[in-house]
């Protein structure tokens, strides 16, 4: 094995495939946003702060700032795109509305990958859990009362 | 953010990584990544070469030893010491890894990433120390181990040279553990941070003072006897915005009798 600088990387992407030649330094929320043009998927911080950038690599959260797009050659990814299903909203994209879970929207779609980690582990957390697991997703909005309440509504 | 240009490898196994990491000039080891492609975006850490150890399955399991030694593979994650039974031989290890900034960062940031980076505000390196954890390092001479003592060398340093590789971690039986922080918000950066274990005596290694974590025995667990022994350490620890020198050499024997007061509530 040598080392490369670039490379033809496949992804299965919210079911669909993909084959993209990348560069080893490409983050993979760039190559998402840019290279696939799925931009629901947000940059806040770019510093692995803020959690607006998660997503699902093969069923794990992760930020998609730090990890380079070539790491997730051969992933299946789930994004915020992939989350309503024939124009269908989920229960838990639902409940945002309901709930006034979202002012501004920016930190939403990372909101959303994150409650969907959690209820796929958890299917009925408390407030704590709840809390706990979107503690990576920062809002600026909405005091994340809205946020609790909508993500409860969905499990219940 | 646009990285600097690097060039990537994903071996299949550690022979394979060491050679790629001893045979490429500014090659680095890349594990979880939730500190190295941070610190490259911000430039404070351009590599030429990145050899992501995430293939390396041998790096990836929990052992129980027959003894209630526990074993940890350098690339197992926070989250998978929070879900592993074997772990749960020394409790410690998840109550730690649970307070590790977030689920995101739990689920791709790993043990040996956290311990080899060696910030002095990371978690691991004072827990690691208190707990006389034992690191076994691969490089192409073969294979040596290191008590964590010596293996925190200085800031981002650690006795894991160039074209070598920390492979596991092993952690000594017990249960009579601690560990108390002040932190930059609720799981957040530490301010200061103390592990103690409770044997008769305390280890308490204090993190977040100096550029490794600093070691305290002492043979009496009482409050006042802790307390005497963080202040008879003369610390120096760094000022910067979120706490003076002062206040952190404070903090550090609040946190250090914290500590301690845990490690005695689970005898």
């Amino acid at each position: 094995m040598e080392v490369v600088s670039r490379k033809t990387i496949t992804m299965t992407v919210n079911g669909e495939s993909y084959e993209r030649e990348v560069d080893a330094r490409r983050l993979l929320i760039h190559f998402l946003r840019d290279d696939l043009d799925l931009t629901g998927s947000h940059i806040g911080c770019d510093t692995g702060n803020c959690g607006a950038c998660s997503v699902l690599v093969d069923g794990v959260l992760v930020k998609s700032c730090m990890l380079l797009a070539i790491q997730a050659d051969g992933a299946k990814i789930e994004t915020v795109e992939g989350l309503a299903q024939d124009g269908e909203l989920t229960a838990l994209q639902q409940a945002f509305s309901d709930h006034h879970g979202l002012q501004c929207g920016y930190c939403t779609p990372g909101m959303l990958m994150s409650a969907t980690a959690l209820l796929r582990s958890n299917a009925h957390p408390n407030d704590e859990e709840i809390r706990k697991a979107i503690q990576g997703n920062i809002c600026r909005c909405t005091g994340y009362v809205n946020i609790v309440a909508a993500i409860k509504a969905a499990a219940e | 953010m646009l990285l600097r240009e690097v060039e990537y490898a994903r071996p299949a196994s550690v022979q394979e990584a060491v050679r790629l990491l001893s045979e490429n000039d500014g090659a680095r080891a890349l594990a979880g990544g939730q500190t190295l492609i941070n610190v490259m975006k911000a430039r404070a850490a351009s590599p030429d070469v990145l050899i992501d150890l995430n293939d390396l399955d041998e790096l990836k399991g929990i052992d129980l030893g027959s003894d209630g030694t526990v074993s940890i593979g350098a690339m197992v994650t926070y989250s998978e010491i929070l879900d592993s039974a074997e772990a749960r031989a020394r409790p410690i290890l998840a109550e730690v890894c649970a307070q590790i900034a977030d689920v995101q960062v739990r689920n791709r940031g790993t043990i040996g990433g956290n311990v080899c980076s060696n910030d002095p505000t990371n978690h691991l390196p004072p827990l690691m120390v208190s707990l006389g954890a034992t690191m076994t390092i691969v490089g192409q001479d073969g294979e040596r181990s290191v008590s964590a003592e010596e293996f925190f060398l200085g800031v981002y340093m650690t006795a894991a040279g160039p074209g070598e590789l920390l492979t596991k971690i092993s952690v000594p039986p017990g249960k009579s553990d601690g560990f108390a922080s002040i932190s930059i918000g609720k799981d957040g950066t530490c301010i200061v941070n103390a592990a103690a274990s409770v044997n008769g005596g305390a280890r308490v290694a204090i993190g977040c003072v100096d550029a490794v974590p600093v070691l305290l025995q002492t043979e009496s667990t009482d409050a006042a006897a802790v307390r005497d022994a963080v202040r008879n350490a003369n610390l120096v620890p760094p000022s910067d915005v979120h706490a003076s020198a002062d206040y952190r050499r404070h903090l550090a024997a609040v946190v250090a009798v914290r500590a301690v007061a845990q490690a005695k509530g689970k005898h």
